[in-house]
């Protein structure tokens, strides 16, 4: 390929990147903007009462407890299993290393519906622990620890993924002067890697807890749809749309929404201090 | 590691936590039920109270038939099931958690209710839509959803068919052109009632929504401004909605008592007053006759009677091949 007049060259590109930079607007506004603002919309379709009404109805008051509580289990686990796997991959060589580093990329690989089903084939009735855990009446799917786990699943490499670069480009060269200085193990986590990767653990823990609050397919699997006991706030919105209450579909959507526009700011604030 | 000791101590703490003071029953319903089962459930409580004296809650689960069966298999705690397929139940029957002879266990086969497929206008019906012919006219698009994916579309097209079936003197191959003209004009097939439902009202595409009659009445009110007017043809097929105790269950749950009672309920005049509120048919010969305005008599045909039972249909009409795929050649 030759070019055939540069002298034109500047022009034709900012030219073409016009072009390219209103084709992003517009499907931005037509792909991202105008559905979230559509949410809001038919969630105020009929008017302040009407939502307030739908947003306060015990269902949705338990919808959202549910996945708050859910959230507040997962993502801290989530931190920690995140810090010990990176502390491990990027500390520390030891045979099968490689190999944990594809596990922890495993979830984003599946679709949390496959993760649904393979729990509910181990802790199902007709699973493999299905027939111990109703001899011992111990519920596990269709309740809350099914919920927990399969989105502990779903959301297990977010924070891993976010710590391990920068633990890996930090080295170990702090810790070691570290340990010559006479700190112990806690005192080095705590003083030396801790603050070298916090941004980066936040950043990692917001899109866990964004993730964690939307997530759909797997729940949907081992939830079972008891309204006010094992339904999340996406499977109620589902369900409310399923049953034609629109507005109040709108209205649950509404919440997780703010949720996810809320967690969108945290994540642009953090990203710079990343 | 952490989750086995959390998920023990939650399953301990949560998962099943008997309720001495009062019973406690969870019901396991098909996805659009949950208007009837919101007005049906308190006036049970308030029975049950007079009856006995206990206090009872009931807990619902909606969802679609067959994945709400895998669930029950799975291990979902369910006490009753209320679905609106047969074959459902059946699946729960042949695991054994549902007593073999489960449709001779309550009257009317076990279902309380019942429907059948009917239609839903555009204001003032200005296409004149009044039966199954006028859905077969090239000048009427029809909306129901594929009738591959989607039972209550199953549905649809076997009634068609025994409209045609029974208007033709039992000519198969008239029945089946007939079916195929309809079909033919169908512009868009979703893949659910309810994506369906929002094809007619929301873009405004097509003349006439095929669905259960007890749904048209939810969807006119929905779409209030609409206009939207039922119509019940002169013959449709009966849909079964048909009940369960999943005896298995109900037994370790120690729930057998109040869940037979729950469902026996389901046939008194109170519980079949409601349900008819709602669109639905029901087999008290009171009740009926007080909503016979908006429930207009007409010929009703069964899957037995016309088709000789699900199973003659799966194997000549739903196969791969078979009958359906023939006729519904725009899919």
């Amino acid at each position: 390929m030759t070019i055939a007049n540069p002298i034109h060259l500047p022009g034709q590109s900012r030219m073409g990147a016009r072009v390219l930079i209103g084709v992003a607007i517009v499907l931005s506004i037509l792909f991202i903007a105008a559905p979230l603002v559509f949410i809001f919309v038919r969630a105020f379709a009929r008017g302040w009462e009407v939502y307030l009404a739908n947003i306060l109805h015990p269902m949705t008051l338990h919808a959202i407890w549910l996945t708050t509580i859910t959230a507040l289990i997962v993502v801290p686990l989530n931190v920690g299993f995140g810090i010990a796997a990176a502390w491990a991959v990027a500390k520390h060589r030891f045979p099968g290393r490689g190999l944990l580093v594809t596990m922890i990329e495993i979830p984003y690989s599946i679709s949390p519906i496959i993760a649904g089903i393979c729990y509910l084939l181990l802790y199902g009735r007709q699973g493999l622990l299905g027939p111990w855990l109703q001899a011992n009446d111990l519920q596990v799917m269709f309740a809350l620890p099914g919920i927990v786990l399969v989105t502990m699943f779903v959301t297990a490499p977010f924070v891993a993924r976010e710590v391990l670069p920068l633990m890996q480009a930090q080295g170990t060269e702090q810790e070691q002067a570290a340990v010559t200085l006479g700190a112990n193990g806690w005192q080095i986590f705590r003083r030396v890697t801790l603050p070298n990767i916090r941004w980066a653990l936040l950043y990692g823990a917001v899109l866990c807890t964004a993730r964690a609050v939307g997530e759909f397919g797997g729940v949907s699997v081992v939830s079972g749809n008891i309204r006010g006991q094992t339904n999340t706030l996406p499977l109620h919105v589902e369900l409310l749309f399923n049953d034609l209450n629109a507005v109040g579909a709108f209205a649950a959507a509404s919440t997780l929404t703010l949720i996810a526009i809320l967690a969108l700011f945290l994540k642009a604030a953090l990203e710079g201090r990343r | 590691m952490k989750p086995t000791l959390l998920v023990s101590a939650l399953a301990l703490s949560l998962g099943t936590a008997p309720a001495f003071a009062q019973d406690r029953l969870l019901n396991v319903s098909y996805d659009i039920a949950r208007e009837v089962f919101e007005a049906l459930n308190p006036a049970f409580a308030a029975h049950w109270q007079a009856t006995t004296g206990r206090t009872v809650t009931i807990d619902m689960s909606h969802g679609g038939t067959s994945r709400q069966a895998r669930a029950i298999l799975e291990g979902l705690p369910a006490d009753v099931v209320t679905f609106n397929q047969e074959t459902d139940i059946e699946v729960l029957a042949e695991a054994g958690l549902v007593p073999d002879n489960w449709r001779e266990l309550l009257p009317n086969g076990a279902s309380p209710w019942y429907s059948l497929p009917a239609f839903l206008v555009r204001a003032g019906n200005p296409k004149a839509i009044l039966d199954w012919d006028d859905l077969a006219r090239e000048d009427v698009a029809p909306i129901f959803p594929n009738p591959k994916t989607s039972g209550n579309a199953r549905y649809t097209y076997l009634a068609a068919y025994a409209y045609e079936l029974a208007r033709n003197g039992g000519d198969h191959a008239g029945a089946q052109e007939f079916v195929a003209a309809i079909f033919a004009s169908v512009p868009v097939f979703d893949t659910g009632g309810r994506a369906a439902t929002q094809t007619f009202a929301e873009r405004n595409i097509g003349d006439v929504l095929v669905t259960f009659e007890a749904e048209t009445g939810g969807i006119a009110a929905e779409y209030a401004a609409q206009g939207l007017e039922r119509v019940t043809p002169s013959q449709s097929l009966f849909a079964a909605f048909p009940v369960a105790v999943v005896a298995q269950n109900a037994e370790r749950n120690g729930t057998a008592e109040v869940a037979t009672a729950y469902l026996e309920w389901l046939y008194s005049s109170d519980a079949q007053e409601i349900v008819a509120q709602h669109f639905y048919r029901v087999t008290d010969e009171g009740v009926a006759a007080r909503y016979a305005d908006s429930l207009p008599a007409l010929d009703l045909v069964t899957v037995d009677e016309v088709f000789g039972g699900w199973g003659a249909i799966r194997a000549e009409h739903l196969a791969d091949g078979a009958i359906l795929d023939q006729v519904f050649v725009n899919q």
